[in-house]
């Protein structure tokens, strides 16, 4: 298994426990009365989806998929690790803007730089898996 | 890798792309959702099914036991009207049509699950 697909893999993983004590947290009698845990909902949905599932499928597409070539048998690497830092720095930061958007404070920026940060992990995941689906 | 999962797994990678696109403009300006929202359910469909269920269509229709006599595949026709389903099913939603969309996304999980059910066996 190669060391991206191990950082992703495990990141998905780290994920998916946050998300899931999140929801337990979502479920407890004091979620009504604590605003982050009321207005939680798109958060869970998006670490569960994008930081769970979408990270786990490129970890393992990353490491399974048909070679690119002999040489260069995953494609680019830097693509692959644009990905990995893309994405979790993109749902770091909207774990960081979105209950302050929620609760009215300011957070256009972080969640502009989330939206493009996430943006380009999964354009580059894109651009170095494309050439690696193909007929034998 | 077989021509139908390289075309589902192509679509799959397209509709990441543009269900991402799309969330990342709703993420980063909501002032734009006035505009955007009516586009907030191509964007679920787009991620949801569009990329995660049409990716294990193609992975799966690509990796399965295969057939030792007959079609190595099977129902390969199941697949393909799988394929072409998901994809109507997604733009319908994302479209506004719901019902219609649901519909053939329900008609490709069934004709996909037709398709797969008898690969999954022991390797023989």
């Amino acid at each position: 298994m190669p060391p991206l697909t191990r950082w992703l893999v495990k990141a998905a993983l780290f994920w998916l426990v946050a998300t899931l004590v999140l929801g337990l947290a979502m479920q407890l009698p004091l979620a009504a009365r604590v605003p982050l845990l009321r207005t939680a909902w798109p958060t869970y949905l998006h670490l569960l989806v994008v930081g769970w599932l979408t990270q786990l499928i490129f970890g393992v597409a990353f490491w399974l998929f048909p070679r690119y070539s002999a040489d260069r048998p995953r494609g680019s690497d830097r693509l692959g690790w644009v990905s990995f830092v893309g994405l979790n720095l993109g749902l770091i930061l909207r774990v960081c803007g979105e209950p302050r958007r929620a609760l009215g404070a300011d957070a256009g920026t972080l969640l502009l730089l989330s939206a493009v940060a996430q943006l380009l992990a999964v354009l580059a995941f894109v651009l170095n898996t494309w050439p690696r689906v193909r007929e034998r | 890798m077989p021509r139908l999962s390289v075309w589902m797994i192509r679509t799959a990678l397209l509709a990441l792309a543009a269900g991402a696109a799309l969330g990342a403009l709703l993420l980063a300006d909501p002032g734009l959702a006035g505009g955007l929202a009516r586009w907030r359910p191509l964007h679920g469909e787009l991620l949801l099914v569009g990329w995660t269920v049409q990716l294990a269509f193609g992975v799966a229709y690509w990796i399965l036991p295969r057939f030792r006599e007959g079609r190595e595949r099977g129902r390969e026709e199941l697949a393909w009207a799988a394929f072409v389903l998901v994809n109507l099913g997604v733009l319908l939603v994302g479209a506004g049509q719901p019902a219609a969309g649901r519909s053939a996304e329900a008609m490709a999980a069934i004709a996909f699950a037709a398709h797969a059910w008898p690969r999954v066996k022991p390797f023989r």
